[in-house]
C-alpha cells in the first residue's frame, strides 16, 4: 500500500524544523498565524488614528514643511464645534442619512417580499434589480447629472411629462430645495436592491413550517406579517440599516459627481467638507480634530446600534 | 540653499555647454489637460531632436488639476520635473522651497523679464508680488473674454428689432449693462427652430470656476483685494457698496440669462454650449479661441471676440494663464532649465503662438502682424492690457475656497444678500490671515 501525501510530507521535513513546530503550544501556533494580521492592523488602523489624534492637537499644515508645528490644545476642537458651517454640512448629511435609509429600507423590504414570491422570471427580475449595484458611483452620478439636465434629461422630460410642466421651468441640481432630493434619489435607485437582497435573505430564512402552523392557527396573513415575518426578518433588516447608515455618513462620490456640495452649500456632506479641509486648504492639524469628531459620532452611534441589534437577535 | 546648489549644478552643466552633449534626460512636464496642452506636445518635439531628452507629459483635466498636482508637490512627489502650474500656486511653491528660483539662471542665460508682457511676469513669475524674484518664465498668457455669435448679430431682422427696443446696433458690448441687454434680448428666442439663451457664464462650485467668472464684473464695479496702502486691510475693499452691486449684477445675469441648469459651469461646460448653437455669447478664457475659430458649426466667420467690458468702477478682466517653474525635487535640473531656455527663444514662441499656444514674450505680441494674424489676436492683446488677479499667496486655496462658497451661496442658491456675502467672505479672509499671522 503506497504512503498517503501527509505522511510523505511528515517523512520530508527535516529533522530540527519538525522538532521545532513540534515543541509549540497551541497558543503559539495560533499567534504566529495572527500576528501579521494584527500587525498590520496596527500599522494601517490604530497607527494612524493616533497619529491623527496627535496632529488633532497641532497647528500642522502638510504644506508648509518649513514652518514649526506647535501644540494648540482643544482649539481645533473649539473652533470646529463653533462653526455654523460645520453644523449646516451635520445637518445636510443628517437630511441624507435619515431620507435615504427610511426609503432604502421601505423600498427594500417591499422589493424582497414580492421577490420572495414564487413566480415565473423570478430569478430575471432579481437580475435586472440588482443591476445599479454593480454600477461605479462616479459612472452612476455622471449619467444621473444627464438625466437630470433640464434641457435634454430623460428625468425632467418624464416628470415635464407626467405633471406638464415645462420640463426645462426646474433643474434638479441647481435648485436648493431640489438639489437634496435628486442625491436622495440617486442613492436610493443605486442601493435599494442591496437592502433588498439582505431582506430576501431574511425572508427566506424564515422555515416554511413556522407559517404552516399559523395557518393552522387560522392566523390572516396580516398578523401572520406582524407576528411571523417582520420580527425574524428585523434583525436583517437592523443589519442593512447598520451597512447603509454607515456607507452613507461618508457619502462622498456621488454628491461630487452630482452637485459638487452646491447650489451654496446645500449638499456640501461632511466627507466633502473635510476633504476641503484636509486636502485643498491643507490644514492638518484642524481636519484631523474634524476627522476625530466624525470618528467618535460614527463609532458612538453605531456601539449603541450594535448593542440594540444584538438585543433584537438574542430575543 | 538646497535649491541653490542645485541650480548651481545645474547652471555648470549648462554653461559648459553640457546640456546637449550629457546623457539624455527623460523629463516629464506636469499641466493642465487642455487644447493648450497639445500643442505644447507639439512644440516639444523640437526641443527633444535639438537636446536628445525625452519628453513626457502628465496633463490632468483642471477641476482635479490643483488637487493632484499640489499633492504631488507637497508630498514631495518626483513625478514632474517641470511644472506648469497655476498662477495662483507661486506664493506657496516659493515659500515652501517646490519651485527653483530662477533669478540666477535667468541672468546666467540672458533671459530678462522685461521681455516678457508686465502682467505677465507679475501674474506667473514673481513672488512677493512687486519684486524681481522669479519663480517661472511665462508660459502661456490667458485672460478672461467673451466669444460671440457673429452670424446671429449680423442678423437683419434681428438688428431691427434689437435697434427697435434698445436704439442702438447689435453689436458687441461696451459696457456690462449692454452686455446685459443682448444677453436678455437672445435669451428664450427661437433661432433657425431652436431655443437659445443669452450667455454661458462660469458658476462652478468646486474648484475655482464662479470665482473667475464673479471677479470680472466685481474689478469693473470696484472691488479691491486690499487697500492699496495698507496690505491685507480689507474691509471697505472687498465689501464695498460698489462691489456689492457688481455681485447682485452678475446675480441678476445668472438670474436672467443663461441656459437652464447651468449652475455648475465652468470652461468645458461653456464651450460646449456655445458650440452646440445654445448660447449667443460665452464667458471664457482666451485658450478656446483658437478652438472656436477652428470648430465646423461656429467656427471663421460665425464667432466674434470681445474683451470683457467696462463697469462703472473701472476696466478690468480676470488673468489666467502660467509661468513654467522647475520642481525642486527634480532629478535632472539641467535638462529642466535646458528645456526653459529652448523655450524662451523667440523662434519657439512664435511657433507655439502659431500652434495655439499664447506666446507671452513682448517681441512676439508686438510683432505688426501679430495683431491680424488671427481674428482673436487683437481681443488677446487688450484683454492682457487690463488684467487683475486672485491673491497668490500661500493660502490662497483658503482664501479661493471661502469666496467660491460665499459667491456660490449667494448667486446660484440665492440666500442672503450681496452685502452679507461680501461680510462673510471679508470675515473667511481675515480668519486666514489672522491664522496666517498677517493680521
Amino acid at each position: 500500500m503506497s504512503r498517503t501525501s501527509p505522511d510523505r510530507v511528515a517523512r520530508a521535513t527535516p529533522g530540527p524544523v519538525a522538532r521545532r513546530l513540534t515543541g509549540l503550544s497551541d497558543r503559539a501556533i495560533a499567534w504566529i498565524f495572527v500576528a501579521p494580521t494584527i500587525f498590520l492592523l496596527l500599522a494601517i488602523n490604530i497607527f494612524p488614528l493616533i497619529w491623527t489624534l496627535r496632529l488633532s492637537f497641532t497647528n500642522m499644515r502638510v504644506n508648509r514643511p518649513n514652518e514649526p508645528v506647535e501644540w494648540v490644545g482643544l482649539r481645533n476642537y473649539q473652533r470646529i464645534l463653533n462653526d455654523s458651517g460645520i453644523w449646516e454640512t451635520m445637518q445636510a448629511t443628517a437630511h441624507f442619512l435619515f431620507w435615504t435609509l427610511a426609503l432604502q429600507i421601505l423600498i427594500g423590504f417591499t422589493l424582497a417580499w414580492l421577490i420572495n414570491r414564487k413566480f415565473r422570471g423570478n430569478d430575471l427580475w432579481t437580475t435586472i434589480i440588482v443591476l445599479p449595484m454593480m454600477l461605479s458611483p462616479a459612472v452612476v452620478g455622471n449619467f444621473w447629472t444627464f438625466l437630470y439636465q433640464p434641457q435634454i434629461g430623460l428625468f425632467n422630460y418624464v416628470v415635464g411629462f407626467l405633471s406638464g410642466a415645462d420640463p426645462s421651468s426646474f433643474s434638479m441640481i441647481a435648485d436648493v430645495r431640489l438639489a437634496p432630493w435628486a442625491i436622495i434619489i440617486v442613492d436610493t435607485w443605486m442601493w435599494t436592491p442591496f437592502v433588498m437582497l439582505i431582506c430576501l435573505a431574511g425572508l427566506r430564512s424564515i422555515p416554511e413550517s413556522i407559517y404552516e402552523a399559523a395557518e393552522c392557527d387560522r392566523a390572516s396573513k396580516w398578523r401572520q406579517f406582524w407576528t411571523i415575518t417582520v420580527p425574524m426578518v428585523l434583525p436583517f433588516l437592523m443589519l442593512a440599516v447598520l451597512f447603509r447608515g454607515i456607507e452613507n455618513f461618508k457619502m462622498f462620490d456621488l454628491v461630487v459627481q452630482l452637485t459638487g456640495g452646491g447650489p451654496g452649500n446645500t449638499t456640501e456632506v461632511t466627507s466633502i467638507n473635510l476633504k476641503r479641509e484636509a486636502f485643498e486648504k491643507w490644514r492638518t492639524g484642524y481636519s484631523s480634530a474634524y476627522a476625530i469628531i466624525l470618528f467618535v459620532t460614527v463609532f458612538g452611534l453605531a456601539s449603541i446600534y450594535v448593542k440594540a441589534l444584538n438585543k433584537v437577535k438574542s430575543r | 540653499m538646497k535649491n541653490r546648489l542645485k541650480y548651481s549644478v545645474a547652471a555648470a552643466a549648462l554653461s559648459f555647454g553640457a546640456a546637449g552633449a550629457a546623457q539624455a534626460d527623460d523629463l516629464t512636464l506636469c499641466w493642465a489637460a487642455w487644447d493648450p496642452a497639445n500643442a505644447l506636445i507639439e512644440l516639444s518635439r523640437d526641443f527633444e531632436a535639438q537636446s536628445g531628452h525625452k519628453m513626457s507629459f502628465e496633463f490632468v483635466p483642471w477641476p482635479n488639476f490643483a488637487d493632484r498636482m499640489l499633492n504631488e508637490l507637497n508630498s514631495g512627489g518626483k513625478l514632474c520635473d517641470l511644472m506648469i502650474g497655476d498662477s495662483q500656486w507661486i506664493g506657496g511653491a516659493a515659500e515652501n522651497g517646490q519651485y527653483l528660483k530662477l533669478n540666477d539662471f535667468f541672468a546666467a542665460e540672458g533671459i530678462s523679464m522685461d521681455d516678457f508682457i508686465p502682467a505677465t511676469v507679475a501674474g506667473y513669475s514673481e513672488w512677493p508680488k512687486g519684486t524681481p524674484n522669479y519663480w517661472a518664465l511665462p508660459a502661456f498668457g490667458d485672460v478672461v473674454g467673451w466669444t460671440y455669435r457673429k452670424d446671429w448679430f449680423a442678423r437683419p431682422e434681428l438688428q431691427a428689432e434689437f435697434k427697435e427696443k434698445y436704439g442702438r446696433d447689435l453689436a458687441p458690448p461696451a459696457s456690462l449693462d449692454e452686455l446685459k441687454q443682448i444677453a436678455e434680448f437672445f435669451q428664450g428666442r427661437d433661432i433657425d427652430g431652436k431655443t437659445v439663451y443669452g450667455a454661458a457664464i462660469y458658476t462652478e462650485r468646486g474648484s475655482e470656476g464662479i470665482t473667475m467668472g464673479v471677479t470680472n464684473i466685481l474689478y469693473n464695479y470696484g472691488f479691491e483685494y486690499q487697500n492699496p496702502e495698507k496690505p491685507y486691510d480689507l474691509a471697505g475693499f472687498v465689501n464695498s457698496a460698489q462691489a456689492a452691486e457688481g455681485l447682485e449684477f452678475y446675480k441678476s445675469l445668472y438670474d436672467c440669462c443663461v441656459p437652464p441648469g447651468s449652475s455648475d459651469w465652468y470652461m468645458s461646460e461653456n464651450i460646449d454650449a456655445y458650440k452646440s448653437g445654445q448660447v449667443a455669447m460665452q464667458m471664457n478664457f482666451a485658450f478656446i479661441w483658437p478652438g472656436v475659430n477652428a470648430d465646423a458649426n461656429v467656427g471663421g466667420d460665425r464667432s466674434g471676440y470681445f474683451v470683457n467690458p467696462p463697469g462703472p468702477g473701472g476696466h478690468f478682466a480676470q488673468l489666467g494663464g502660467q509661468g513654467i517653474s522647475v520642481v525642486s525635487n527634480t532629478d535632472s535640473p539641467d535638462a529642466a532649465l535646458a528645456y526653459i531656455k529652448w523655450f524662451a527663444q523667440e523662434d519657439v514662441q512664435k511657433k507655439w503662438w502659431s500652434l495655439g499656444g499664447y506666446s507671452a514674450l513682448k517681441s512676439v505680441v508686438e510683432d505688426p502682424g501679430f495683431a491680424t494674424s488671427q481674428p482673436y489676436a487683437q481681443t488677446f492683446l487688450d484683454s492682457m492690457a487690463i488684467v487683475k488677479d486672485f491673491w497668490a499667496d500661500p493660502s490662497y486655496a483658503s482664501l479661493l475656497l471661502s469666496m467660491q462658497q460665499r459667491v456660490h451661496n449667494y448667486v446660484i442658491a440665492g440666500n442672503g444678500t450681496a452685502q452679507e456675502a461680501l461680510d462673510g467672505l471679508v470675515e473667511d479672509w481675515t480668519e486666514v490671515f489672522e491664522d496666517e499671522g498677517k493680521l
